[in-house]
């Protein structure tokens, strides 16, 4: 459950001010699949970046999970991260020296959770994300789906109740970019809060709730009754 | 994160960037080794040096005409001249002081030494029958002023004289001459070769009554000592002053010198050398820690995504320094410990081709050379890591 209240956000270019974002209320329920359209500009990243504890919002509050998160210490905002949210990245972010599994097993490493455990709950993620035979290569050595499949992969295997995902197939071609869309949709089936940010129609159309972005305000909100 | 995932997380890091590791331990354990070895030269030096200076005698005093203090009294003082000869007489009296084991006058002077149809000036040192146990210097055939020949005009020849004059007969019993006198040849010195640039294998000894009358003179050059032991050597100096200023009227005119005090001195500034050269070869641990920082400060620039990703999966600030940290760590440690290893072998190769320096690093070197290397290591990856545990995720994952 995500409820933001009266968001703004601000960014000083030069003397200019930029209302990233602009007085935002939004409510997202538990399980909720979510996109968030709008051109460039249109403060749908600083959003999602508020959303997941990447970016302070200047003024307004923020409830995860009947949690109010403003005010928790920069520690404390990680651990969140850690346990709730699941980030998938445009260009993937994957650790250009680590193998696949290695690069899943990060977030296993950052909790603190022992080798042993780390090492069955990648494999499971690994298999979940048909991975198996890629385990032991570099991202250099792996296409953009099974990069993107690496990355969701990373997001998921800490169980996060959030997925946030910033134009997840901006770098795939239209057939692995469904694929992939496919698997952050299964996700979502099984009771994963989905968030897609994306300037793809086709794509934002997918989601059950589909929010339309401009200029650092909410324009439209509208929910597709068709699934 | 635990502590033993934040080491190994950085450990391979360090792994991965193989290239720029390995020119960082490189430039740290040359840091290290540069201590390691010139600490191990400078300290080797010490050490030959003492063991040069204990071998000329035990529990040595050394007296000698003049006074190395400046005082009002006498106008002769500025010209280096002195009151009073030290004599024989002296050297009597201080024969009686109870604390004294032996001693021995010393007469020093060159003359032409001919045998044998051959002809050579050397070094004739005349003194009496304890100058050889008081110089550790030892009879190789024959004896020297044997008791009841205390007057005869007996010499002792250095090993390489004895060689050279007589190298197919014995030379004992030999008749020879040192300028106009003629001597018997009642023993021959051990070959020891040089000690404190002294080759006592080219001199020869007589007796100091000899001597004098051949140098045509009544006084001492010095009185060497050798007090019965270590602790009364200071006492041994203070009777050696009143005994002689009584007997000079008064005058305290005379300078002694214990083996004890000149050792301490050398060691004290070959001791300070050694610091000093230390010193110096910690001047290149500080370059290589600069150089750490530079390196971790690309690093961290170069990392700045995956910085972000890091903070985005969940690390905390704290989790970050510690990754920059411990990688620094690995690095000067691994340097360290390598440049210990390179150091301990150059020691050695210095031992085999030089066998009379002891060239050992003395612990505290080593010590301290590997403490100043992670020391060093350390502090330089503080800014860095700490830089990159304060970049703002947003803008460190928008960079491309």
């Amino acid at each position: 459950m995500i409820r933001l209240t009266a968001i703004t956000r601000t960014f000083h270019m030069g003397d200019q001010a930029v209302h990233a974002l602009n007085d935002i209320n939004l409510y997202i329920g538990s399980g909720e699949y979510v996109s968030i359209m709008g051109p460039s500009g249109s403060g749908k990243s600083t959003l999602l970046n508020i959303i997941g504890l990447l970016d302070r919002p200047d003024s307004g509050s923020y409830e995860l999970d009947n949690r109010m998160i403003i005010d928790l210490s920069e520690t404390e905002q990680a651990q969140v991260r850690r346990e709730k949210i699941g980030f998938v990245f445009q260009s993937f972010h994957l650790v250009p020296r680590l193998t696949a599994a290695e690069n899943i097993e990060l977030p296993l490493i950052l909790s603190g959770i022992p080798q042993k455990q780390r090492q069955s709950r990648v494999e499971e993620a690994l298999q979940a994300f048909e991975l198996m035979q890629r385990a032991n290569h570099r991202p250099a050595e792996l296409s953009g789906g099974q990069r993107q499949r690496v990355a969701i992969a990373r997001a998921t295997v800490m169980q996060p109740s959030v997925i946030l995902a910033d134009e997840p197939t901006g770098n795939l071609d239209h057939q692995i970019g469904s694929e992939v869309m496919a698997l952050l949709e299964d996700l979502h089936h099984r009771g994963t809060t989905l968030i897609v940010v994306t300037h793809d129609r086709e794509l934002g159309a997918r989601a059950h709730r589909q929010i339309g972005m401009r200029d650092g305000k909410i324009l439209t909100d509208q929910s597709n009754d068709a699934v | 994160m635990t502590l033993s995932d934040t080491l190994q997380t950085s450990f391979k890091t360090v792994l991965s960037y193989r290239i720029r590791s390995l020119l960082i331990v490189l430039a740290m354990a040359l840091g290290v080794a540069a201590v390691v070895v010139l600490t191990a030269l400078g300290d080797g030096a010490r050490n030959y040096i003492i063991n040069q200076f204990s071998s000329i005698g035990t529990n040595l005093l050394v007296v000698l005409p003049g006074r190395a203090e400046t005082a009002g009294s006498f106008p002769g003082a500025i010209l280096g001249q002195t009151p009073r000869d030290l004599t024989l007489a002296d050297a009597q009296l201080i024969g009686r002081i109870p604390q004294v084991k032996r001693y021995a006058p010393l007469n020093v002077g060159a003359a032409e030494l001919s045998a044998a149809n051959r002809l050579r000036e050397v070094t004739v040192l005349g003194s009496n029958t304890n100058l050889i146990p008081i110089r550790h210097m030892q009879l190789a055939q024959g004896n020297f002023l044997a008791q009841g020949s205390e007057n005869s005009a007996q010499i002792v020849l250095g090993a390489k004289i004895a060689q050279e004059f007589f190298p197919r007969s014995q030379a004992i019993g030999q008749r020879i001459r040192l300028n106009d006198s003629r001597f018997l040849v009642s023993g021959v010195l051990a070959a020891q070769g040089e000690s404190m640039g002294f080759n006592t294998d080219e001199i020869v000894i007589i007796p100091i009554h000899h001597a004098q009358s051949l140098f045509n003179t009544t006084s001492l050059f010095r009185i060497l000592i050798e007090a019965k032991n270590h602790s009364e050597i200071e006492s041994v100096k203070h009777a050696v002053l009143s005994v002689l200023k009584q007997s000079h009227d008064g005058e305290e005119d005379i300078t002694v010198i214990t083996q004890d005090a000149v050792l301490a001195t050398f060691d004290r500034i070959l001791h300070t050398m050694t610091l000093a050269v230390a010193g110096i070869a910690a001047i290149s641990l500080i370059v290589a820690g600069i150089l750490i920082m530079n390196v971790m400060l690309i690093a961290v620039t170069q990392r700045t995504t995956e910085i972000g990703l890091l903070k985005a999966i969940g690390a905390t600030s704290a989790n970050i320094r510690y990754l920059f940290f411990a990688e620094a760590i690995w690095l000067s440690a691994a340097g360290a410990i390598l440049g210990f290893f390179l150091g301990q072998f150059g020691s050695w190769m210095i031992r085999i081709a030089y066998p009379l320096l002891p060239a050992w690093s003395p612990i505290w070197a080593s010590t301290a050379g590997i403490a100043v290397a992670l020391a060093t290591g350390i502090l330089a990856s503080l800014f860095p890591a700490s830089r990159a545990a304060r970049l703002d995720p947003v803008n460190a994952l928008s960079k491309r």
